[in-house]
């Protein structure tokens, strides 16, 4: 492929989403004229847009609270799921008698445990920041603790009969080896963590000051207020897409010297 | 043409003595028969055999990877603890280069020190010396998967070169390359054996790669691994690519090959011996 082609599929890569996007608003704005959709039912694009602009104030405010809680809640699942990896990987009997309860946190649905904590935890954030880190932790110590334990074997074997220490053999081998499974970690982790946040404010209900994007799509919802609850979920894909696009360039920019996967590909 | 037969001292302590070592694999499975073997200073020793014959084994005990299922080793005249001595190390070269994708070249080359805990200034000079012996001075600061997979392989060898090692252990360290280049990394180790004074002990399938190189050919036979016999090759270092096209080349390469097929279990009806086939 010329330089040139390559170009105009990179621009084609990036165009065609926003054509699609572009083509499926023009066509939804055109079916509820057409039709003459109640706004109660499905509100236009533009009225979304507009609704999206009037209630900015009360959005960007909620918008504010779900963001730091899935931020803290990645955050700590993060540090805590690296460390639990670290010592995961220290010896197999830890790992064999410890995995079983992490999985069972894994499996158990966030919105049946919820309750559970904000009933133990006395202040709600905390609470909250609490059930998002359960929902975002296991793909971080599933993945770091498959990465440490998946090392070259020569390399390994070289350090062996290099007498390297334990430490030398963390730092040196294993935790350069992990990376690129962390971040793919990293990535999933990311969308569980406002996914998480989201869930656990429904569970906790909680209005006010501290009150979060889904409190409003649930106020919105009851009230019938449609385009509200529609430019409220607008707002949380877009952060969503915003996290994951960060996670992917935190990757790209720790792994695109040496790591196969931030190889630029031949297509 | 300097005609140089290297002095493989019998006189000289053994670098490795091999006393009835053997190998079962935890499954029951014989991968080597008791065997006993000499490693002399300053020889080219190369370890030759169809798969399965056990040479990796006996490397990886050579290399105390592994401890023998029976009978012992010895290095130096001591344990295995003796390879950790000032001067006295050993290196191995995998089959595959095994560099650190996440490290630039001379940081990989530098590893051993940096694990030996040698300072960054010291290391640095030695890093640069064991570049340019395998002449990739140039590439330093080059990740490895820039490089081709023979600089790859001689990277590896920078890294195995940079404690200045007695003994180095090489597995099929060029049996994943073309022929090309193959036969051209063949001749600069040959070269590298000779300017650093080093002991080697080499693992290959190729009956060429062990005529070419070596001062003395091990030949080990398959299923269970064992050694069939040997083989001096006495021709004077450097060898040079003339050397293969000579008859004495032929001849050496005749009587390893039948080595190899009597312990296959079949028969060559060829035969010959250097000495005959000289004009």
């Amino acid at each position: 492929m010329s330089r040139f082609e390559r170009k105009a599929a990179d621009r084609w890569r990036y165009a065609a989403p926003v054509i699609v996007a572009i083509a499926m608003l023009a066509l939804w704005q055109a079916l509820t004229v057409a039709y003459d959709v109640p706004v109660y039912l499905v509100p236009s694009p533009l009225v979304v847009a507009t609704t999206l602009v009037t209630d900015w104030g009360l959005l960007v405010a909620s918008l504010g609270v779900t963001v730091s809680i899935a931020l803290y809640a990645l955050a700590i699942a993060v540090a805590l799921g690296v460390a639990i990896s670290l010592v995961f990987v220290q010896s197999r009997w830890i790992e064999t008698a410890f995995t079983p309860y992490v999985v069972l946190l894994q499996v158990t649905p966030i919105v049946a445990i919820a309750p559970l904590i904000i009933i133990w935890v006395k202040d709600m954030r905390v609470a909250l920041v609490l059930c998002a880190t359960v929902v975002a932790i296991f793909p971080i110590i599933s993945n770091t603790t498959l990465g440490l334990r998946s090392v070259d074997p020569g390399l390994l074997a070289l350090f062996r009969m290099s007498r390297a220490s334990r430490w030398q053999e963390l730092t040196r081998l294993r935790i350069p080896s992990a990376l690129p499974h962390f971040f793919g970690g990293l990535r999933i982790a990311s969308g569980l963590a406002l996914i998480g946040a989201v869930v656990a404010e429904f569970v906790a209900g909680t209005g006010g000051a501290g009150a979060g994007l889904a409190y409003q799509i649930l106020i919105a919802g009851i009230q019938l207020n449609v385009p509200r609850l529609f430019a409220a979920l607008v707002l949380i894909a877009a952060t969503g897409v915003g996290l994951f696009g960060a996670s992917v360039l935190a990757a790209r920019l720790a792994l695109r010297r040496w790591h196969e996967s931030e190889r630029p590909g031949p297509d | 043409m300097a005609t140089l037969l290297r002095s493989t001292d019998a006189a000289s302590p053994p670098v490795v003595a091999i006393a009835g070592a053997s190998k079962t694999w935890r499954g029951g499975t014989r991968a080597l028969e008791p065997v006993d073997l000499v490693v002399r200073a300053g020889e080219f020793m190369t370890l030759l055999g169809p798969s399965g014959c056990g040479k990796s084994t006996l490397l990886n005990l050579v290399a105390g990877l592994a401890p023998p299922t029976t009978g012992s080793l010895s290095w130096w005249g001591g344990g295995f603890d003796a390879t950790g001595g000032a001067g006295r190390r050993l290196a191995f070269v995998f089959q595959a280069p095994t560099l650190m994708p996440w490290a630039r070249v001379d940081a990989n080359v530098r590893l051993p020190l940096d694990l030996a805990g040698v300072p960054r200034a010291r290391a640095a000079a030695e890093v640069d010396a064991a570049l340019a012996l395998v002449g990739l001075r140039d590439f330093a600061r080059h990740f490895p998967r820039e490089l081709s997979g023979g600089m790859q392989m001689r990277a590896s060898i920078a890294r195995a070169l940079v404690t200045a090692p007695d003994l180095l252990l090489m597995d099929e360290p060029f049996g994943a390359l073309d022929e090309f280049t193959r036969q051209r990394l063949d001749g600069e180790l040959a070269a590298l054996w000779m300017k650093r004074d080093l002991t080697i002990v080499f693992v290959t399938h190729s009956i060429h790669e062990a005529v070419f190189l070596s001062t003395r050919v091990v030949v080990m036979g398959p299923r269970p691994g064992r050694l069939i016999g040997e083989v001096e090759i006495d021709e004077p270092h450097p060898r040079g690519d003339a050397f293969r096209l000579t008859t004495r080349f032929a001849a050496h390469a005749q009587r390893l090959s039948a080595l190899v097929a009597q312990a296959c279990g079949g028969t060559v009806p060829l035969n010959g011996s250097p000495d005959e086939e000289e004009p």
